[in-house]
Order: structure tokens, then sequence, then C-alpha cells
């Protein structure tokens, strides 16, 4: 959940803007950015695990059809062979085409909440950074606040007081999950807002919202990419633990949390398959997101080539 | 020094009143009313009784009277009272935190005792066989759900192989040290989530510190490797490892809060998931605060021990 996020709080932010960087050279940086992402193999590997499934979760149903609707008790905790390649679970469904209607919703929900996690936490990061002073610290006052409130336990209540739809669930988490990349682009923003550039905008005349939506915000990319990535993985595991707990997506539609929750119902009475195919789709997606992720800080760190 | 621990004490109060303030807005923006939640919904027929109610309990009053009256209740550690469980929510605390306290203690020590050594060993074989295994596996539990993990434990260790008990120690305290057959799958997959974290921001605490010009200067004194690594760059990485001790507590918690459900282990997360279920918000609200609090001040605590250990940071920072 937020665990990545709490180590990405200590380190010093390092984008793109590092001392030294002539501004333009745009093009040839992001060259040698993809230069040294397409070195790493992991981050190629994460790339295609990725590709992979989400052509499985969005492609998929389009050759394998299955009712992912409709209880069908006659058929429940069937183990894996012919007609179900992955077995049924224990309401009947078939599990193959469970894992792509599940998959479909914790990678949407996932992408969904991150992006909007991300635009929230750049927006009022930049701010505070850039003005700096009483905004600033009211401001950081705010995150350090709901930072200290456990990120499970802030969904937990919010979710137990309705039951959520996917776009509620989506809000929810984005809502939650802002904290640590409003706090990362603050630090950016501090050290952008100094800069000749912005000082010679301002003294042309440009006001405060071109300062942080032209300057801050562009400036911080790399951070900003960087921070995104995880925090779909991040999106993807809080989901996951709400649907544990009961309080995710709502049947018949599932994620793949739901489906390990009923799963783990009756995988003491020997049914593994109902666990671990979706236990496996989720490492390999969090674990595929977090290979791109440190390929892109690597691809954006400027300092790390020239050591 | 004086001046930097007064700013943060200042800003750590700050931080608290805050989450009381936040908390406070959740508390009012859950739909329904108090009054009937507490007498019955047989009392919407009594209205003078929900009057009554809510004058006694100043839910007539405007919001920042009643805020202010919380707000003075929490001061005197009245942290309300659970109508699902009929207790208060702060002898609800203690009976349950001390076994959370214990869960978490356990295994964060234990994350740490292997982390390190993990961090340091990788650090310095940066780049080899050693290094790229330990990253495969700390992905490997970075990435899994804790309660997957839990639930392969138990698979393993109790339906299985019958070493480790499937459900923690249900007793008090006492329990949790008698039944530690009972303790040991709760602990290891807390701890092993946490190694996860853990070692791989000690390994780059451990290489950050090897590019450092103290580590050559020490080298070029001839000082050996061995001494070098152990009592300049280890000294150096702890450092922010105890800042990232402090930082981590809300994770941490969350993580506790699924292993307490994975095995039916009596401690705070377990009963905050029970309150959640059953919309017991001031259960809900109250262990929040509680757990804030903790947080912030072990954010305080780490803050406070970098600058008595790092003399740097107290010049940079007041």
């Amino acid at each position: 959940m937020t665990i990545r996020l709490a180590t990405d709080d200590v380190v010093p932010a390092r984008g793109p803007a590092s001392p030294g960087l002539p501004a333009g050279k745009t093009r040839g940086m992001f060259a040698r950015g993809l230069e040294v992402f397409l070195e790493n193999k992991l981050a190629i590997a994460g790339v295609i695990i990725l590709a992979a499934i989400f052509a499985f979760c969005f492609l998929g149903p389009l050759v394998y059809h299955t009712d992912q609707v409709h209880v069908n008790l006659a058929n429940e905790n069937l183990s894996p062979g012919s007609g179900h390649p992955l077995g049924t679970d224990n309401n009947g469904y078939d599990i193959l085409g469970r894992l792509m209607a599940g998959g479909q919703i914790s990678l949407e929900v996932g992408l969904a909440a991150a992006v909007l996690a991300t635009c929230l936490g750049t927006l009022w990061g930049a701010v505070a950074g850039y003005f700096g002073g009483v905004i600033d610290a009211v401001m950081m006052r705010i995150v350090d606040a709901l930072l200290a409130i456990p990120t499970l336990f802030l969904a937990l209540v919010v979710v137990s007081m309705f039951p959520p739809t996917e776009t509620e669930i989506i809000l929810v988490i984005a809502l939650t999950s802002w904290l640590s990349t409003s706090r990362l682009i603050r630090g950016e923003a501090l050290s952008l807002r100094v800069r000749d550039y912005v000082q010679a905008m301002r003294v042309m005349g440009g006001g405060s919202a071109r300062a942080v939506f032209r300057h801050i915000a562009p400036n911080a990319v790399g951070t900003i990419v960087v921070n995104a990535t995880f925090q779909v993985a991040d999106a993807i595991l809080l989901v996951v633990a709400l649907s544990y707990l009961g309080l995710g997506i709502r049947p018949p539609q599932t994620d793949w949390g739901g489906m390990l929750n009923s799963g783990i119902n009756s995988v003491y009475d020997g049914y593994w398959w109902q666990i671990f195919p979706a236990g496996i789709a989720i490492i390999l997606v969090v674990i595929a997101i977090n290979f791109i992720g440190d390929a892109l800080r690597d691809a954006f760190e400027v300092r790390l080539q020239r050591r | 020094m004086i001046g930097f621990l007064i700013r943060r004490l200042f800003q750590a109060a700050v931080v608290v009143l805050l989450v009381t303030m936040i908390t406070f807005i959740l508390l009012r923006a859950i739909p329904g009313n108090v009054a009937v939640a507490i007498l019955g919904p047989s009392s919407y027929r009594n209205p003078q009784v929900l009057a009554a109610f809510n004058r006694e309990y100043g839910f007539d009053k405007p919001w920042i009277a009643q805020y202010l009256l919380w707000l003075g209740h929490l001061l005197q550690g009245n942290l309300g009272f659970s109508w699902t469980l009929d207790q208060s929510v702060a002898s609800l605390l203690g009976s349950h935190l001390p076994k959370t306290i214990w869960l978490v203690g356990v295994s964060t020590l234990i994350a740490l005792i292997v982390a390190v050594p993990i961090g340091l060993w990788q650090a310095v074989r940066r780049n080899q066989m050693v290094d790229y295994s330990f990253t495969a596996l700390s992905f490997l539990f970075y990435a899994a759900p804790t309660f997957f993990v839990g639930t392969v434990l138990i698979l393993v260790f109790s339906v299985k192989l019958h070493v480790f008990g499937p459900e923690g120690p249900q007793g008090g305290l006492v329990s949790d040290v008698t039944d530690w057959r009972d303790l040991t799958l709760p602990v290891v997959t807390l701890a092993l989530v946490t190694i996860a974290l853990f070692s791989r921001y000690a390994r780059s605490a451990v290489m950050d510190n090897l590019t450092e010009d103290y580590v050559r200067t020490a080298l070029a004194k001839g000082a050996s490797a061995r001494r070098v690594l152990w009592r300049h760059v280890l000294r150096n990485s702890l450092i922010p490892i105890a800042t990232l001790l402090g930082l981590s507590l809300p994770a941490i918690m969350s993580g506790a809060l699924i292993t307490e459900s994975v095995f039916n282990y009596p401690g705070m997360g377990y009963l905050f998931f029970k309150a959640a279920q059953q919309q017991d918000y001031p259960t809900l609200l109250g262990f929040i605060i509680v757990v804030a609090i903790a947080t912030v001040a072990g954010s305080l605590l780490a803050d406070i021990g970098y600058a008595v250990l790092d003399p740097r940071v107290r010049y940079t920072r007041s």
C-alpha cells in the first residue's frame, strides 16, 4: 500500500532538473533517458508482462466467453480441467474468465486512481512549494495530518459509510493517496521557484498560475511520472486490501482482491485454484509496474548517469 | 538545538490538532442520526426523547461548540463510547492496543535485524547474484498482498506441515508469550512485508554512503574494508533508517490491520475492521486518533534522534 511511498518521502527528490542541466536540451535528454530505459532488461520485462496482462484482461473476453453475472451452483468448486482451464469458484464462475473481468476492474481502478491522485498531489505540492511561507506551512501541515492516518484506516472509514461503486472506490483511493506526491512535488517546487527562468518570467509580468502550470509542474515531470507509476501499483494493492476486507467492488462484479476474498473462505477445503491465479496476477502486475517505475527513475536521473 | 526542538514540538502539536479536526469532520460527514443509532429505530416516534438526548450530549449546539466539547473530552482521555460493543473506546483500547503493540513491535524488530544486514550485503555486492536474488525476493514480498502471504503461510505451515497454529493467540498479552507457536505466523507475515521495504531502503542508504568522501579517506588511511563498512558506513546508514521507522508506522499499522484479520488476532487492527463492518464510528475515530498521535510522536522522535545523531541536521534545519 503506502509502503513504497513512505520511503520516497525520505529520499531527496531527484528530478530531471538537477543543477547544471541546460534547459534547451530536452530532446537530447529524452533520447538519453529512453536509451537508459531500454538498456534496463527488467524494465523491458515489466513492459512485456504489463502489456500481456492488459491484452489478457481486455482482449481475452473477446475470444474466451464466460458468464460472469449469473451464479451457477451446479458448477461450484470444480477443479481445473476440461471446460474450465482454471476451475470454478464457490459461485460456479469460471476462474479464467473471472480473472479477466476482475483484472479489468483492478487495472482500471489502479490507473484512474493513480492519475487523479497524481494530478491532485502535483497541484497541491506545486502551489505550496511555489508560494512558500504561511501558505506552504498550512498546506503541508494538512498533508502531515492526513499522512499520520494510515491510508487503509481512512479508506475503510469512508468506504464503510456507503457501499461503493467503481467510481467511488477510485475517488476514495485517489483522495487518500495524493499526499506523498504532494510532498515530493513541493520539494521540487521549492528549488524550481528560485531558478532564473522563473524569476525572469516573473519580471516580465507572468502570474503565479503561469509559474505553477507552465514552469514548476512541467519541470518536475520526472518526479511526477515516476511517482505516478508507483501510485498505480499502490492503488491496485489498496483496492485489493479493501476487497479482501469485504468493502470493495460489489458482486457480481469483482476485482482480483474480491476473487481472493471469496477464494480464501474455501481454500482450506483444498480449493487452492481459487486464490493462486488472482494472487499471482496481482504480484505480476505490481512487480512489472515497479520494474518500470525503477527504470523510469534511472532514466530521469541525471545525477546517477554522471556518476 | 533548543530552537529546533521548540519549532518541531509546535509543528507536531499543530498536526495533532489538524488530525482531530479532520476526524471530527469525518464524524459529522457520516450519514444518519447519532441519537437514532443509539436509541434504536423506534425512537423516531418519540421526538421529545431524541431532543432530550441531543440536548444532553450537546448535539443541538453549533458545530464549532460540538467540536470544542468533543476536543475537551478527548483531552480528558474520553475517546467516546462504542454502542455496538457497549464499552468505552478507552477500555477497548486498553484491552486491544497492547496486543497490537506487541505484534508490531516484535515483527518490526525482527524486520530490522534481518533487513539491515541484507541491505548492507546487497550494497557491497551491488549488481551481483546476491543483490539480484534479494532484490527479486523483496519485490515479491512488496508486491504480494499481505493477506495472500498470510494465507499461503497458513496453508503451508498449519494445514500441510502442522508446525504453527493458523490462528493468533486469543488471550491477553501473556498468551502471546506462552502460545508462541500461534504467534509465529502473524509475526512472520508482518515481518516479511516489512523486510521487503526496509532492505530496499537499507540498500540504497548504504549505497549512498559508500560514495561519500569519508569512506575514501578511511580506506586511504589504511582502515580495512570490513572496519570501514561496520564502523562507518553502517552507523551512518542507520540514521536515515531511523527516520524511515518513524515514517512507516502508518504503513506498518495498515499491514497489522490485515494481518490481524487474517489470523483472527484480537488486536486493534482486527477490532478496527470489525468496527468498520458494524459502522461503529466512535471506535473507528478513537482508534484513528490514537494511531495518528502515535505516528506524529514517532516522526517527532525520529527527527529529534536524527538531530542528536547528526549535528549537520541541527544547523541546516533551524
